[in-house]
């Protein structure tokens, strides 16, 4: 079963390579299991560099190198409070991930609207 | 009866699995037909203006669904869907992938897993489709493509209301 067909992506290549470019950081940031661990973090609160660390057994250059990676993506976003850096999650960005699914959802719901008036007249 | 039965998709944390789920207001037998029977598969599965148009179907395990996408001017693009086991009127499982017209998968796309279970809920029927790639990087392309399908449809269905 496919949940699309490729012609509609050869229709719309120009559309794709667009949306790659913008949209790829963002997927392979959160493809690993740390940095999604990291996220899950801080979705609940802000925090600094050493209390993430704290967290994981890996070394603080490897989570720091992880938060980096978040940051530049910018699904993670930090301030400055007195002497220290907080990190917090960017919210909009997270949505800008779930939106990225609507259309998705929007394909097989038009898709499964066909199905129902099949099934009416079955 | 109404339509109006909302299409769920919730995304596996492991970001290699996709669950879509869906309530119908027919009995399982009807819906399992529908999802497995050559003639019936044809009038649903290609999205508008899109045809699904069958070369070969063998719905059995083991067998497979070889069948073309066909736009309205007659572009082909093909797919095969590898059925694994079935458990009538329960559940099936399957790969699907892209191909050329005679089955042999075209490079550097996804292959898609597929659980499909069927459940009988009240006179209606919950399908519930588990969709699980190789990588993330097959799930990112997918839901990459099933973007770009939602947006080349939308404006299908402009065009066919600009026509009206």
């Amino acid at each position: 079963m496919q949940l699309y067909d490729c012609g509609f992506i050869f229709a719309t290549i120009q559309l794709q390579i667009m949306t790659l470019v913008t949209r790829r950081d963002i997927f392979q940031a959160i493809a690993d299991p740390t940095r999604r661990a990291i996220l899950a973090l801080l979705a609940v609160q802000m925090m600094t560099p050493n209390a993430i660390a704290e967290k994981f057994d890996s070394s603080r250059q490897a989570v720091s190198k992880h938060i980096s990676i978040l940051t530049e993506c910018g699904l993670v976003g930090q301030q400055q409070a007195g002497r220290e850096i907080y990190y917090h999650l960017n919210v909009s960005e997270m949505k800008t991930l779930d939106a990225w699914l609507e259309p998705f959802r929007q394909l097989w719901a038009d898709r499964f609207d066909q199905l129902d008036d099949l099934l009416n007249n079955l | 009866m109404s339509s109006t039965n909302e299409t769920k998709i919730v995304k596996d944390p492991s970001g290699k699995k996709l669950t879509v789920t869906r309530a119908f207001n027919a009995p399982v037998a009807k819906v399992w037909q529908a999802w497995t029977e050559r003639a019936l598969l044809e009038k649903w599965w290609a999205p508008k203006p899109w045809l699904a148009e069958t070369k070969t179907m063998d719905f059995k395990a083991g067998g497979f669904w070889l069948y073309a996408m066909v736009s309205p001017e007659g572009e082909r693009h093909w797919n095969k869907v590898d059925f694994h086991t079935v458990d009538a009127e329960n559940s099936f499982t399957a790969t699907a992938i892209f191909c050329d017209e005679n089955g042999k998968p075209l490079e550097d796309f996804p292959a898609m897993h597929w659980k499909n279970q069927f459940t009988a809920d009240g006179a209606g029927t919950t399908v519930t489709s588990e969709i699980s790639f190789d990588s993330t990087t097959g799930f990112d392309k997918i839901v990459q493509m099933g973007f770009e399908g939602g947006f080349t449809m939308a404006q299908g269905n402009l065009d066919e209301l600009l026509a009206e």
